[in-house]
């Protein structure tokens, strides 16, 4: 089984070791670290912060695989009812971007039916080959046949790195498919680059509730891949008449066969604007006091073209359904824009939106911690604040 | 019916604090609770067996520590737990945790419905469930809402979409990820804690899960994490200050160009 030592001649005692562990399980002992294997995961963060290359994990030996025949990035296009999700234009954008320094081709992988008229748009996005699979069968997400057809393309066509949306539908059907191709994925990437020596996939994520960044890599695993948040990257820039290389594939009904089956597809109406999708948040919290007085974040986001967002306490209050939590038990967001109006900030609550570009916080106790992460802070009364800043923004925008 | 719900000792995130001067995480003294959507998923476990009668089998991979986590399951209404604990199975990733999940509840014999919740608290994956369906071939609904109906070896459930929710019809056995929208769990009742005090837990190793040994811990994990870092803190900006007037205009003036 795989190990973790400290090379006691080599160990200065500096103790940047210690401090670099997540866990808790590096001590000194005789100016030397001393590793508590009780506490130790083998999560690796005390190698590269060991100046002196004085802990060394190592794993077994594997039988390596030959991964000389992967290339190409693909990123695989969610489609809803045949509109291509905003998150594949973000991944194409990305993704275009690590194949120039591979130097390989930027693939969109498309499942659905009826979804020919689609190569345009994402040959436009810069696709330089597109796989596109058109059957019945694919028209609206299921696990088993999306998962099949993806499987299957992946071994006859051995993509080096594969980016997905971290959406429903994407943490479900990679999460599937890594397993069966036996691939490393990693989970809700914040940042993406390319190791410029050995060529590797840089993957940086938040672990442990967004306090702490880890890059990850999958040395020996193909293909390497990915699930990217929403709105952490660009969207592709459109470049008309740019064409692509069409692959179109059919698959037997053993593939595309599915256990489960979708009865219906309700939309609740009132999730007007995606959540994880919207570039501005307007969310309220307990300092609003009722449910009737969610009118007024309603109406302010209304303005802003944004959607409503709420704390845990107003949820569990009752003033406002589940879908529209955002933090730790609800749903992670990072707009452009989130104004967060009474609302502490309790840290459930910044885990799920303090990767926001800007974020304004309105609360009535200078000493909420939301102030501590607020781009610009109001200290002052919400019900006087909210409605003017509304005025304002709607004679701004003549609305 | 046989229902198994998988769990995860996590550090209790009310708790966590950052060290001012190192910037990391302080980990001394912070409680470990079950992952908060795990509770969920045991609740609603442990409503199929009031509904449908059987037992309710709770399982978590972890240090010998997560014990804890299991009684507190068996507190509220799970019927047997095992603990998976082995130090080989140190450094797993989402691939090699879900593989040893599934070995053991190949192990545990004949299933209806495995529950999850939709992501660990801590690692915020959302990986495993879906893992553990894929390494045991069944299907899987992930971020379940509601279970309509069971009948006739097939189950009616909602599944969570961006939009509103999918209503899915599944043959069983089969895995279900959970929302919290899903139920309210219950307090553990008088009787339950006794339970849980005395509940024999079975404890499992490696060498009992039949297992392939390439395939668990860090040697069986196809990722890697080379570096961890502090993300610079975010600083708290600018107070604004005036009448509702005033910081309204202000305001309009400093979010001009994200807003137009």
């Amino acid at each position: 089984m795989a190990s973790i030592t400290v090379i006691l001649n080599k160990c200065t005692g500096c103790t940047l070791c210690v401090r670099s562990c997540p866990f808790g399980a590096i001590t000194m002992a005789n100016k030397k670290a001393v590793i508590d294997m009780a506490k130790c995961t083998f999560c690796g963060a005390c190698v590269p912060a060991c100046k002196f290359a004085a802990i060394e994990l190592r794993k077994d030996a594997v039988g390596t695989k030959d991964l000389s025949g992967y290339k190409d990035v693909w990123v695989f296009c969610e489609q809803k009812k045949g509109v291509i999700q905003t998150i594949s234009f973000e991944l194409l954008g990305e993704g275009k971007k690590l194949a120039k320094k591979l130097g390989c081709k930027l693939c969109a992988v498309i499942l659905g039916h009826d979804i020919e008229s689609k190569i345009d748009e994402l040959a436009q996005r810069g696709a330089d080959k597109i796989y596109i699979v058109d059957d019945p069968a694919l028209k609206a997400y299921l696990d088993d046949p999306y998962t099949e057809v993806l499987v299957s393309l992946i071994e006859e066509y051995k993509p080096e790195i594969i980016l997905c949306g971290a959406t429903v539908i994407g943490r479900s059907l990679v999460s599937r498919v890594a397993v069966k191709v036996d691939a490393g994925l990693t989970a809700d990437c914040t940042g993406l680059d390319i190791d410029q020596k050995d060529k590797l996939l840089l993957q940086t994520r938040p672990a442990f509730g967004g306090n702490i960044m880890a890059t990850i890599i999958t040395p020996n695993h193909r293909p390497q891949m990915a699930t990217v948040r929403h709105k952490v990257m660009k969207e592709a820039e459109i470049h008309k008449g740019h064409k692509a290389e069409i692959i179109r594939k059919k698959y037997p009904a053993s593939v595309l066969r599915s256990r489960t089956s979708l009865l219906d597809i309700v939309e609740e109406v009132e999730e007007t604007v995606n959540l994880s999708e919207a570039d501005i948040i307007v969310s309220g919290g307990r300092g609003l006091g009722g449910p009737e007085n969610f009118a007024m974040i309603k109406e302010l986001a209304k303005v802003l073209g944004g959607a409503v967002g709420s704390s845990r306490a107003a949820v569990d209050a009752g003033w406002m359904p589940y879908s529209h939590q955002v933090g730790q038990t609800g749903k992670t967001v990072c707009p452009k824009l989130y104004i967060a109006c009474g609302i502490s900030g309790q840290i459930q609550h910044l885990i799920g939106m303090q990767s926001s570009k800007v974020i304004v916080a309105i609360n009535k106790d200078p000493d909420a911690p939301i102030f501590k992460v607020a781009t610009y802070g109001v200290v002052g009364d919400i019900f006087e604040i909210v409605p003017a800043l509304t005025r304002e923004f709607k004679k701004m925008l003549k609305k | 019916m046989n229902i198994i719900v998988c769990i995860k000792q996590v550090p209790n995130t009310t708790d966590v604090k950052i060290d001012p001067v190192t910037n990391t995480l302080i980990r001394d003294g912070v409680e470990s609770v079950i992952n908060p959507f795990d509770v969920y998923a045991i609740e609603e476990g442990v409503r199929l067996k009031e509904r449908f009668g059987g037992k309710v089998t709770v399982i978590t991979m972890g240090p010998p520590q997560a014990e804890s986590a299991l009684r507190e399951a068996i507190s509220v209404g799970c019927d047997e737990a095992v603990l998976v604990s082995d130090r080989k199975f140190a450094g797993s990733d989402t691939w090699a945790t879900s593989y040893t999940l599934s070995c053991a509840i190949k192990k545990l014999g004949e299933f209806d419905i495995i529950l999850c919740g939709k992501q660990a608290s801590d690692g915020d994956t959302a990986q495993v469930g879906p893992g553990i369906s894929t390494h045991l071939d069944i299907p899987q609904v992930t971020y379940v809402k509601k279970i309509e109906k069971i009948e006739n070896g097939k189950a009616v459930v909602e599944r969570m979409t961006e939009e509103g929710y999918d209503i899915l019809e599944t043959p069983m056995p089969c895995l279900f990820t959970v929302v919290k929208e899903i139920n309210t769990p219950r307090m553990p009742s008088l009787k339950g804690m006794m339970r849980a005090k005395s509940a024999q837990i079975v404890k499992w190793t490696a060498a009992d899960i039949d297992c392939d040994p390439q395939s668990i811990g860090l040697d069986g994990s196809p990722t890697r994490v080379v570096r961890i870092f502090t993300p610079p803190p975010r600083k708290g900006g600018e107070i604004i200050k005036g009448d509702a007037a005033q910081v309204s205009q202000e305001l309009v003036q400093l979010l001009k160009d994200i807003v137009i």
